[in-house]
Formats: C-alpha cells, sequence, structure tokens
C-alpha cells in the first residue's frame, strides 16, 4: 500500500472509531440516540452520556495517544533507539512530578499546569541525557538503564508527593497517574498542542530522516546537530506535557505504534510521523473504550491496557536485539 | 584550481598530535591517499577537512573560503565524506539509505523528484547493487553495505570526497571496481583516500600523504614520496620495493 494510502485508511479508521466509541459503555445506546444527541440539541440523560461523557472522553483519548506516538517518534531519532518511549525514559515521571506538585500547591487550569508538566519533562529528559550521554555515543543499554533508574526516581518523588496530599484528593491523583481518562472533560489544549506539534515535526521530517542514520552521518550532510537536537529535544518535551496533562503517564504508547507503523514498511518520517500520530490515537481510543467496558459499570484505568500490550512487545524486541 | 587548501594546519586529539603546520594544497582532478599507522590520527584529520573536528591551529579553505565561514549545509553541498564505519538502527530500504545523499541539495519541503530517484538508481549501478535497490539495508553483509556508502557518496556529486578507509570490507574485485569508479571521469573532482594498502594508493592515487606517528608529516607526488625508506619508516615495519611489469610494488618484509 502506498504510504499516503495508508495515511486516509488511518484518518478514516480514526472517524470510525471515535463513532464506534460512543456506543461503547455501560448504558447500551441506539443508533438513534447517538445520532439525535450529535446532531440535535437535547437534554435527556442518554444524550448527555453521549456530549458528556463518551465524545470528550473518547477525543481526550485520541489526542493523548496521538501526542504521545509523536514524542516516541521524535525520541527515538533524537536518541537513535526503537525502545525510546516518553515513560521508559522517564520524562512522563518527571512531567507527572511536575503536575503533582503544582496540584499540590492549588494550580488547577491546564496551562498552569502544562507549563509545569514541560518544565518537569525537559528536566527529566535533560537528567537522562546528562548521565547516558558519554563520549558522543548513546549506548542503548545505558541509556535505557538511565531512563529506568531516573523513572524510579520520579516514582519514589510521586510517592512522597502523595503520602502528604489531603486525603480527599488522593484518589483523583491516584487514577489521574495510573494514566486515566475519566476525568478529562476538554480536549482542546491537548488538540493544539498535538496540531503544532505535528506541523513542526513534519518541518523537521526530512532532517529527522538523515539523523536516524547517525550523528556523523547528519553532519556529512549539511545538518547542524545541535539546533536539531535542542528542537527535537524541546518538541518531545512539550508533546509528552501536553499528554501528561491530559491523562496522567500512560506508558508504552510512544514506543508501540512507531514500532507497529515501521513495520508496516513505513520509515520516511514525513510519513512516519503522521501515521504515528493517528496509529497512537488509535491505540489509547481502543485501549480506553475496552478500559470502560471490559468490567462495565467498573473502570479501569488505561494505563494497565497499553502496559499489557507494552511490556511483552518491548521484551520481545530487547530479546531478539540481543540475538543479533 | 585548488579545492581545498590548509594554511599552516594543526589538529591534535586527545594526546595524538595529528600534524603540525602543514601546508597543503588539494587541485581538481587529484587523488591523495593518506597513509600511516593505526591511530596517527588519519580519520581525525580527514574529519577535520571536512569540519568536524576543531583545528588546533592554522586554516582550511574550502574553494578560497574559509571553511568556518562556510555553513553545514554549504559544507555538504561541496564536500562529502565517507565515514569508516556505517550505522543502521533502524530499518530501512537501500534505495532511501542512497537517497539520503541528496539532503544537501533539497529544500526542507521538497521532495526526492524522478531525477533524484534516477540519480540513486544510477549510482546503485555503479555500485553494483541495483537489484538491492528495496532491499532491507539491516539484511546487507559488510561490504553490501560500504559499497551502498558509496553510492550513497556519488549521489551527493560534491566536487570534493574524503574517503575514509573506501575499500573497508570490500573483496579484492570490488577494491579494484570502487577504487576505478572514484578515480575515474573525475577531472573536476578532488579525492582523498585514507587507505591501509599501499600498492592500491600507487596504482590510483597520483600525491599521497604520509602521517608519522610523531605527528611529523610528508606530502608529494606518488613517485617521490613513496619508497622503501619512507614506507619502512612510516610503518615501522621493513617495506621492500619491488618491480614487475614496469611498476612498483611495496610489500612487507
Amino acid at each position: 500500500m502506498h504510504p499516503f494510502s495508508f495515511l486516509i485508511f488511518l484518518v478514516i479508521l480514526s472517524l470510525v472509531l471515535v463513532i464506534a466509541s460512543l456506543f461503547m459503555g455501560s448504558v447500551p445506546l441506539s443508533l438513534q440516540t447517538v445520532w439525535s444527541s450529535l446532531f440535535e440539541a437535547s437534554t435527556q440523560q442518554s444524550s448527555l452520556i453521549i456530549t458528556e461523557l463518551r465524545l470528550p472522553r473518547a477525543l481526550a483519548a485520541f489526542a493523548t495517544g496521538a501526542l504521545l506516538a509523536q514524542a516516541g517518534a521524535l525520541m527515538q531519532v533524537l536518541v537513535r533507539n526503537p525502545l525510546a518511549d516518553p515513560y521508559i525514559l522517564g520524562v512522563s515521571g518527571g512531567a507527572a512530578t511536575a503536575v503533582l506538585i503544582g496540584m499540590l500547591l492549588g494550580f488547577s487550569s491546564s496551562i498552569g499546569l502544562t507549563g509545569l508538566a514541560f518544565i518537569g519533562a525537559l528536566v527529566a529528559m535533560f537528567l537522562v541525557f546528562i548521565i547516558a550521554h558519554q563520549k558522543g555515543t548513546w549506548t542503548p543499554t545505558r541509556l535505557l538503564l538511565t531512563g529506568v533508574v531516573v523513572a524510579a526516581g520520579w516514582g519514589a518523588a510521586i510517592s512522597l508527593i502523595l503520602s502528604i496530599s489531603p486525603a480527599n484528593n488522593l484518589h483523583g491523583m491516584l487514577f489521574w497517574l495510573m494514566g486515566d481518562l475519566s476525568y478529562s472533560s476538554s480536549s482542546a489544549f491537548a488538540f493544539s498542542a498535538l496540531l503544532i506539534g505535528l506541523i513542526l515535526s513534519l518541518l523537521l521530517s526530512s532532517q529527522l530522516n538523515v539523523l536516524i542514520r547517525g550523528d556523523k552521518l547528519a553532519s556529512t550532510l549539511g545538518i547542524n546537530l545541535k539546533q536539531l537536537h535542542i528542537k527535537i529535544y524541546i518538541l518531545a518535551s512539550l508533546l509528552t506535557a501536553a499528554a501528561v496533562v491530559q491523562a496522567g503517564s500512560i506508558g508504552f504508547v510512544g514506543f508501540i505504534v512507531p514500532h507497529l507503523i515501521r513495520l508496516t514498511g513505513i520509515t520516511d518520517h514525513r510519513f512516519l510521523l503522521p501515521a504515528a500520530t493517528l496509529g497512537g490515537g488509535i491505540l489509547v481510543l481502543v485501549a480506553d473504550t475496552a478500559a470502560r467496558t471490559i468490567i462495565a459499570p467498573q473502570q479501569l484505568p488505561v494505563g494497565i491496557i497499553t502496559a499489557l500490550i507494552g511490556i511483552p512487545l518491548f521484551l520481545f524486541l530487547l530479546q531478539r536485539d540481543a540475538k543479533q | 584550481m585548488s579545492l581545498i587548501k590548509c594554511n599552516s594546519l594543526s589538529v591534535k586529539i586527545a594526546e595524538t598530535q595529528v600534524c603540525s603546520n602543514l601546508d597543503i594544497t588539494i587541485n581538481v582532478g587529484e587523488n591523495w591517499a593518506i597513509l600511516g599507522m593505526n591511530g596517527c590520527g588519519k580519520t581525525t584529520l580527514l574529519h577535520t577537512l571536512a569540519g568536524l573536528h576543531p583545528v588546533q591551529s592554522g586554516s582550511i579553505e574550502l574553494n578560497k573560503i574559509l571553511l568556518n565561514n562556510i555553513s553545514r549545509r554549504e559544507i555538504a553541498q561541496q564536500l562529502s565524506l565517507l565515514l569508516q564505519h556505517q550505522e543502521d538502527h533502524f530499518p530501512g530500504t537501500v534505495l532511501e539509505s542512497v537517497l539520503i545523499g541528496r539532503h544537501p541539495h533539497l529544500k526542507s519541503w521538497q521532495w526526492e523528484s524522478e531525477d533524484d530517484q534516477k540519480l540513486a538508481q544510477k549510482a546503485l549501478a555503479q555500485v553494483g547493487l541495483s537489484h538491492f535497490a528495496q532491499r532491507s539495508i539491516l539484511t546487507l553483509s559488510g561490504g553490501e553495505r560500504q559499497r551502498v556508502a558509496v553510492a550513497t557518496l556519488l549521489v551527493q556529486q560534491t566536487k570534493i570526497r574524503l574517503l575514509d578507509e573506501p575499500v573497508n570490507h570490500l573483496d579484492v574485485h570490488h577494491q579494484h571496481e570502487v577504487m576505478k569508479l572514484l578515480t575515474s571521469n573525475n577531472m573536476d573532482i578532488a579525492n582523498m583516500f585514507v587507505l591501509h594498502d599501499v600498492n592500491l594508493a600507487n596504482r590510483y592515487c597520483d600525491h599521497v600523504l604520509l602521517v608519522y606517528e610523531d605527528g611529523r608529516t610528508e606530502h608529494g607526488s606518488c613517485v617521490d614520496v613513496l619508497n622503501e625508506e619512507n614506507l619502512s619508516n612510516l610503518y615501522q615495519h621493513p617495506i621492500n620495493e619491488i618491480n614487475h611489469a614496469g611498476k612498483h610494488w611495496f610489500i612487507a618484509g
């Protein structure tokens, strides 16, 4: 399939899945109800379920996944390792810690929290890079190890914050942390970040195609390495921050999706980035719909579902790479 | 016409003095070989000429313009460098890998044109890998990967080509094919090869730069510089010259 047709297929699939997710949940709704609640003003309870709960949640899920997958694809180029992911490298952890501190201090605006998350993500990435980047080379194991250890550090910081938080905030904080979309009301902010991020990364995409072949080769082909590294670094942090503010830290999306897209044969970042963005949206939308229907009316945090997919895939790839 | 000019160039990496006060001019149509022992700094010297390693003192001119005053992109339009090792971290086809060589000539929003595709196909044909265009880069042998790197360098279409051990991993046949390919039809091009095979250097190059371990250098035409005494000193190993079929050959003793 031509990459362009594949992108169109993903767009159509996204739309179909967003609509399909409106039917799923603890209350079964008819086609007519869904239709009328979307296109006619109505205050019936069934309409409210659609317009106030399911649609915003579906959109939030889509935006979060899209942000994470794009951030993952960018980080993988930056560290030239297909196992990189905002969660695995502890970037989500840094952003989440910053957001929790903000919550503890009484911040509530999503712009304020995103600002904090952005700073948290930048600090987290910077820490991992400083420690893992030695003698101009990225050792994959060293990088992953550093990421994991730093992520554990963020985990400890998060536990500390939770333990000193007032009890009435605790349940919400915990669910948000585990990757939960049930508190998502508006995703306008996440979609704006997504759109800006996608435009900026598309502008970089031809340079990314060169950078994946190594720093030295990229230099000989006219890339200003320092500038490009900083751009990717800031962009990936911003995308991660927006995703974390929207839905806490959902793991492995940024690693699973670009990998699956590459399996379809798309390796050119001019296609890979938009495809990963759509694919990430689809993955989290499907995972979240599953999370709220599997044991309905009980709901699971979506992070559990993505971890169930991501961890086996990660271990499989790690083992396969070790064999080569 | 001079393509590269070094003015009392000194280069140092860690504790190794690669060269001091080197004055050298590389003109169009010339093929230079850089010879020296492992770790004497041949690669560093090549990287310095490409602007990837800072000079200790002195200056480098590219087409009469100081290297420091040229952007990476403009350097890449005039000068290409074949790296000693090829890195592959992500999957992709051989053709994609070769097309990367067009990057310095394309605007950031521009896609590779039909002509770029043809150029890449031609370069693959020149290194004997036409039938590999759609193969995954990760499935190639060391020698095949090296030839893909040469093809990438060809499509970059630069006047100056710096090649760090271009015959690495290649069998004898392909060593000569690649050297012939790079040194023929290049009236408006200058090549600089880092080589370990003195006879290959003597056969395909007209000039040679010897980089001694102590940071001394010696350069000139092959006829003047390549002899038993210089080479034995250079490699700290007895090298004998023999004459066969009207040509000079150097054999390690």
